[in-house]
């Protein structure tokens, strides 16, 4: 498969997860085989890292917290980032990690079932880490839009039900 | 006072779709894929240059052809799009929608009796416009057996010594039919023989596929300046709503389609006319991604029609598919009406388009995947409870 069906194909299952390998190939007009072959090379190549669900999971428990975690470090030694962030990465709360330009170092997204709960495990794992030398923990209110897909049903289709 | 509306205007039948569309909306809950519009919204970019004209305060008339520098980009568009050079000051005016420079063209080339033959089934408003300009309308009934395009021998019939032009629009709404150059050089001597003029919408000339490449009849040797080209923004650009159409031809022609357009409108919106510069100046690239978008849903739903066993043609244009629901034995009205009623799912029936499309609904996909999806499980649902139903009463 060319490197543009490629990106097609990616861009079809990173708006949709749930599409199946048939409805993929007649789409791209690509055999059933040669999706499968694609995906596959794909998975192993670690650009597909999985098919995850969008869940606003505010609707399913209200006390679920998200924070945005800024982290300010000190690295030590040459590969100091890479080290740090897979000891961070290794704690299950840790959602998403990122390392920034600008005025901080990493940006964490923490998941937990309290602000409490939160702040406890900023304090007690990310804090104490040699090299941290100081947090900024920002609690998110409400979530709008993620993945590309509007988490609050804004948009309704504007359009009349019927025009010639 | 009697008599207080013209015989003529009387005498048209509204839209089948008014009727329909008034049913569907009483119905909760109701899917439809019954829209002609596109389902993007109009690219930023555009929208921010309509913004900008209107905190500027270009809220004033334009020239009655429209903006100077509108005509020039829709002149330089149209050449690169079909290779045909027209005069931005003398051969190329800006509409409100496609649908004013259709009604323009039929006011300004046809005399009481004169003969108009169209295409069917065609959009709705053809045989109104030929009508109201006192002209008769003459169809020709396309074939889903040569894909709805019009074949040299059926253009030959329908021609009589009162017949004043052609009036083709490929790709088609709403059979999604295109005609290729090859197609139309076929039709060239024929409308040479007779002297016909030509009127060709073409307002789905950026939507094709298949890696086919839209061939306008006005690009064919001798063809220019017996044709008149209608196009818009509304289909290629997501902007149903500004109103933004246009018309190219010989001058002679288009001189009078605009004083016409003087009388009856003055001037297409000014706040849009901006944003149509922006788009046509830099708009391709929003272009490019709706028709692959497009393509991926025309292609999803064929490989699903195939998996229904519905018969359907393989649509190259527009955003239409147009399947053949004979085998059930039900007019295409009843057949949408049943579908509505039982499903919730709200289509087109063939029928609204002209007699040729009876026996066929029209299905859109200027909807999301998602939104197909669920639309398609309702239709797959209906078919196969027709089909049990037909089985049982045997």
């Amino acid at each position: 498969m060319d490197s543009s069906k490629q990106k097609k194909l990616l861009d079809l299952i990173a708006s949709d997860a749930r599409f199946r390998e048939e409805e993929l190939a007649a789409m791209l007009g690509e055999s059933v085989e040669e999706i499968r072959n694609t995906l596959k090379e794909l998975e192993e190549k670690h650009i597909i890292c999985g098919y995850h669900t969008l869940i606003n999971w505010d609707k399913v428990h209200d006390e679920d917290v998200t924070a945005m975690v800024e982290l300010r470090v000190m690295p030590q030694g040459g590969d100091g980032y890479e080290r740090l962030a897979e000891k961070i990465a290794g704690f299950p709360q840790v959602d998403t990690l990122y390392l920034m330009s600008g005025t901080y170092d990493f940006l964490v997204t923490v998941r937990g079932r309290s602000l409490k709960e939160v702040a406890l495990f900023v304090n007690s794992k990310l804090a104490v880490i040699d090299e941290v030398q100081s947090t900024t923990t920002h609690f998110t209110l409400t979530k709008y839009k993620e993945l590309g897909q509007n988490l609050q049903g804004f948009k309704t289709d504007a359009r009349m039900l019927m025009t010639p | 006072m009697k008599n207080r509306i013209s015989n003529k205007v009387a005498a048209l039948k509204p839209s089948g779709i008014r009727k329909f569309f008034d049913l569907a909306r009483q119905i909760p809950g109701v899917v439809s894929l019954g829209v002609g519009e596109p389902d993007f919204d109009t690219p930023w970019h555009i929208r921010e240059e309509g913004i900008k004209a209107l905190q500027q305060g270009r809220t004033f008339y334009t020239a009655n052809a429209g903006l100077d520098d509108l005509r020039s980009a829709i002149a330089d568009y149209t050449k690169r799009k079909i290779g045909v050079e027209y005069d931005p000051k003398t051969e190329v005016y800006v509409t409100v929608g496609g649908s004013e420079a259709i009604d323009g063209a039929m006011r300004v080339i046809l005399d009481p009796g004169d003969e108009v033959v169209y295409t069917e089934p065609c959009f709705v408003s053809y045989m109104p416009c030929i009508a109201l300009a006192d002209g008769v309308p003459v169809p020709i009934r396309l074939k889903n057996e040569n894909k709805f395009k019009l074949t040299p021998e059926e253009l030959e019939a329908a021609i009589t010594p009162k017949t004043k032009a052609l009036m083709i629009s490929f790709p088609n709404n709403p059979t999604g039919a295109v005609m290729t150059k090859e197609d139309l050089e076929k039709l060239v001597p024929i409308i040479e023989k007779h002297d016909l003029l030509v009127v060709s919408d073409e307002i789905y000339s950026e939507l094709t596929y298949n890696g086919l490449v839209h061939t306008s009849i006005a690009s064919l040797p001798g063809m220019r300046d017996r044709t008149v080209v209608i196009n818009g923004f509304s289909k290629a650009f997501a902007m149903t709503g500004w109103r933004m159409g246009y018309a190219t031809g010989p001058a002679d022609i288009v001189k009078q389609m605009i004083k016409v357009h003087q009388f009856a409108i003055m001037c297409a919106p000014t706040v849009s006319q901006y944003a149509a510069v922006e788009a046509m100046n830099n708009g391709e690239e929003d272009v490019r991604r709706m028709r692959e978008s497009y393509d991926q849903r025309r292609r999803y739903l064929l490989n699903e029609f195939a998996k229904m066993g519905l018969p359907c043609f393989e649509p190259e244009g527009a955003f239409y598919m147009f399947p053949d629901i004979r085998e059930f034995g039900m007019t295409s009205e009843e057949f949408a009406t049943e579908l509505l009623k039982s499903e919730k799912l709200a289509v087109v029936p063939g029928g609204a388009f002209g007699e040729s499309g009876e026996g066929f609904i029209r299905i859109s996909y200027a909807y999301s995947l998602k939104e197909l999806r669920e639309a398609i499980r309702r239709l797959g649902a209906f078919v196969e409870k027709l089909r049990r139903e037909k089985s049982n009463n045997r």
